[in-house]
């Protein structure tokens, strides 16, 4: 039985008066393939901002591999092995592909070079078919390319976990399936990734386990076919 | 490495140059006029450092440039303290200020930062001017101690400022092309995604107004000697603050020579101007200036070319 | 049973946001008087093509035609303002009402259009008598309120417009599931009240449904399925499948 990789416990998170998340609890264990959706406004990147640290919880804790980080800045967490992509792609628009991963190699992989997996930047894009670009800024990349240059830059963070949010969103069928390759295979590389997504067929093909939220909640956790059949996630999406 | 020993030689040959010189004897105004320009060289080149690598605007450029000037006033009048410790002084105190700054405004939105510059500068004017000791709102006079290594004072004057032209040149050109400059470009492409990749971002934002901060205190510290008359209204002029922002962005932002460009090209054109129209005229051209190359060439000279290279 | 009028005709439509696509070959018919469903879970297109009609969205293929009063107009070569005058209202994904702003004054901003200001004293009347509780808080600030009242006067702001049409995108958003059905219900009662014609892109199937003559299922871009009457929108085994990928 895998051990817990990342434990959310309790977690509370309060904009002004609207509680975005009330009380959530989740744990992902090593090597897992978890996904994470839920309605829209739901709390799923909220939840995902509280993980990664860009956002302070108002109540409850998060502990990876063991660890506390609860109040750990972002950077942090990032060398601990917790690294996520971007739902709309936030790439350094001055630096050449090569070099926006360069910065994920230099801050947070340094930590963990030599670590299982661990590639070169040049691997990396050669792995993820963006090596034509390697010189290239990415002003001048299409969209999918900007969603795999995202997954590529938190690849070269050398993840333990890697938290995909919606880097599918807008893409084509075939384009689904070209970025879902690439989460296969990091997966069978032994890194974590949690799936955060509205494409359902992707999230139900790629996920082992899967976590529902609705209105800042847990109101379902399972596999796939017992999520699907679910009461509660039904009346989620569906409404009463 | 071979570049940086490249570079080094190159400053060493310009400060080199500077030294010769000051031993021949031009006319004389061309000494006033070059050490204007090469304070601008420093002072845009350390402004440039937070601004343009980080992107963190600082609107309150003659606090800083003061804090150096009046740091060596300071200990001119005190204890009558040699150039060099003048420098120092003054880069710290100004250095401290920036990181002081930096601490209470670089966790909130770069805006806050800026409009806080802003107010630093007036009450640091402010204070200086009831501070009798310093001088006050009237201003104090300042004595040049004898005897210069070489030339007249003014002329040694220009050449310390040759040296610290190059120094500051050199060092951002180290930062730029150092780790901590690259996660500075990184900050300042998208602070969130460097954050997340591993960048300690708030420590590099610290350095980066530290360092500024200490560069912009010493090109302030000759001041008193080369004007001989400090007063609040000519340390704290509008024109730092002005010029500190153009320079670069006229120049180019993203490089250490955007600043250089700028510095000489709007400073020789203001200098012009002084002697041939009207010492209010230059503000007013430095404020076109800015306006068409916000207006039609945003990334400045250096952007210009880079485009019409095809990039 | 006589079929009613187009108003709106929506054919082979391709959108997106710059090299996002998100349309892809979309048709859909908007007929006098119905209140009609766009169906589907987040990301698939509801959205876009709302906006798409009010043009705050070019498509780059396919066509929009509006048909009123015996005239055919190309939607896609009018600017938003334009084709609020010609009676189109939206009640936005979100609200955006104007928070630092009161009751009233969302109201009053909702009448802009020249066409509607004549009518300005009647229709907020009728609003006050259809929101009670916009007649109460005139004076409070919009941002200030709850996310059911902020709806209501959403809904409220764009009748101020006199339209023909309402656009609504996706009203359930942040709601609970009784304000949701109370808002649902409202709208099906001002629909009624003042002979328009609605269409609503909508997360919420079940509460859609309840007031939908006819609705579209939009699964990543294209329409998956077309129910073309309430009945056969509600007894079809296949939304689970569109809905939660299955």
């Amino acid at each position: 039985m895998a051990a817990a990789l990342l434990e959310v416990d309790g977690v509370v998170k309060r904009f002004g008066g609207f509680t975005a998340l009330n009380g959530v609890s989740l744990s992902v264990k090593a090597g897992e393939r978890f996904g994470l959706i839920g309605p829209n406004g739901s709390g799923k990147t909220t939840l995902i901002n509280c993980v990664s640290g860009v956002l302070p919880v108002n109540g409850g804790s998060i502990r990876f591999d063991g660890q506390e980080i609860t109040g750990m800045p972002p950077h942090q967490r990032s060398r601990l092995g917790i690294v996520r992509s971007f739902q709309i792609p936030k790439p350094f628009t001055s630096m050449t592909v090569r070099d926006n991963l360069g910065i994920s190699l230099e801050y947070a992989g340094a930590a963990r070079a030599g670590a299982p997996g661990s590639a070169s930047a040049e691997d990396i894009l050669r792995s993820i078919g963006l090596e034509a670009k390697t010189h290239l800024r990415p002003g001048g990349l299409t969209q999918i390319e900007m969603r795999k240059l995202e997954l590529a830059r938190a690849m070269a963070a050398h993840p333990k976990l890697l938290i995909s949010d919606e880097a599918m969103a807008g893409l084509s069928s075939t384009e689904v399936d070209d970025i879902l390759e690439i989460l296969f295979r990091l997966n069978a590389q032994g890194i974590t990734i949690i799936m955060i997504e509205h494409i359902m067929r992707a999230v139900m093909r790629f996920s082992e386990r899967i976590v529902v939220l609705d209105a800042g909640e847990r109101i379902a956790e399972g596999t796939p076919d017992e999520i699907v059949r679910h009461p509660a996630v039904e009346r989620a999406y569906l409404g009463e | 490495m071979g570049r940086t020993a490249g570079a080094l030689l190159i400053g060493i040959a310009i400060v080199g140059a500077g030294i010769a010189l000051a031993v021949v004897k031009v006319n004389p105004y061309f000494y006033f006029a070059g050490y204007v320009i090469l304070q601008y060289v420093v002072i845009a080149t350390a402004w440039n450092i937070l601004g343009g690598y980080a992107g963190y605007v600082n609107f309150g450029t003659p606090a800083f440039f003061a804090m150096g000037a009046y740091t060596a006033v300071l200990l001119i009048k005190s204890v009558k303290a040699p150039l060099p410790v003048l420098l120092l002084a003054g880069g710290l105190v100004a250095g401290l200020l920036g990181l002081g700054i930096g601490y209470l405004t670089l966790r909130l939105r770069g805006t806050f930062f800026s409009i806080a510059t802003l107010a630093l500068a007036v009450m640091l004017q402010t204070v200086v001017m009831n501070w009798e000791y310093v001088g006050g709102s009237r201003g104090t006079s300042v004595i040049r101690p004898p005897g210069p290594p070489f030339g007249s004072y003014v002329t040694f004057l220009f050449t310390v400022m040759v040296g610290l032209a190059v120094a500051s040149v050199l060092i951002a050109r180290f930062i730029e092309r150092s780790r901590i400059g690259r996660g500075l470009a990184a900050l300042r492409d998208s602070e969130e995604a460097a954050e997340c990749m591993g960048v300690p971002t708030l420590r590099l934002k610290l350095f980066a107004t530290t360092v500024s901060g200490f560069l912009l205190g010493v090109a302030g510290a000759p001041f008193p000697y080369y004007v001989t008359f400090v007063e609040p209204n000519s340390a704290f002029a509008l024109d730092y603050a002005v010029n500190a922002l153009a320079m670069p962005m006229i120049g180019g932002t993203t490089s250490w020579l955007g600043p250089v460009i700028g510095a000489v090209l709007l400073g020789t054109a203001q200098q012009i101007a002084i002697v041939t129209i009207s010492s209010e005229m230059n503000l007013f051209i430095v404020g076109v200036v800015l306006v068409l190359f916000v207006v039609l060439a945003p990334e400045g000279i250096l952007g210009l070319v880079r485009r019409m290279r095809g990039h | 049973m006589t079929v009613a009028r187009s108003l709106i005709a929506i054919k082979n439509v391709h959108a997106g946001y710059g090299s996002v696509r998100v349309l892809h070959g979309v048709d859909v018919e908007v007929r006098e008087g119905e209140t009609v469903a766009l169906l589907g879970t987040n990301g698939n297109g509801k959205s876009t093509l709302i906006r798409c009609i009010m043009g705050m969205v070019r498509p780059e293929a396919g066509e929009i035609t509006l048909e009123l009063d015996g005239q055919r107009i190309d939607l896609t070569r009018r600017s938003t303002e334009e084709i609020v005058d010609l009676g189109i209202a939206l009640v936005p994904e979100g609200r955006h009402l104007f928070p630092k702003l009161t009751v009233e004054e969302n109201l009053l901003l909702g009448a802009y259009r020249r066409g509607s200001r004549g009518d300005i004293a009647r229709n907020l009347a009728y609003c006050h008598e259809a929101f009670p509780v916009l007649a109460q808080r005139r004076r409070q600030l919009a941002g200030s309120m709850s996310g059911g009242e902020q709806q209501m006067l959403a809904v409220a702001r764009a009748l101020m417009s006199s339209p023909r049409i309402l656009l609504v995108d996706e009203p359930s958003v942040g709601l609970a599931p009784i304000l949701v059905s109370r808002v649902i219900a409202k709208i099906k009662e001002l629909k009624e009240e003042r002979q328009l014609t609605v269409l609503m892109a909508e997360q919420n199937f079940n509460q859609a449904t309840k007031i939908a003559d006819r609705g579209y299922i939009i699964v990543h871009g294209k329409i998956e399925f077309e129910g073309r009457s309430t009945q056969e929108l509600r007894e079809n085994e296949l939304v689970k499948k569109y809905y939660l990928g299955v």
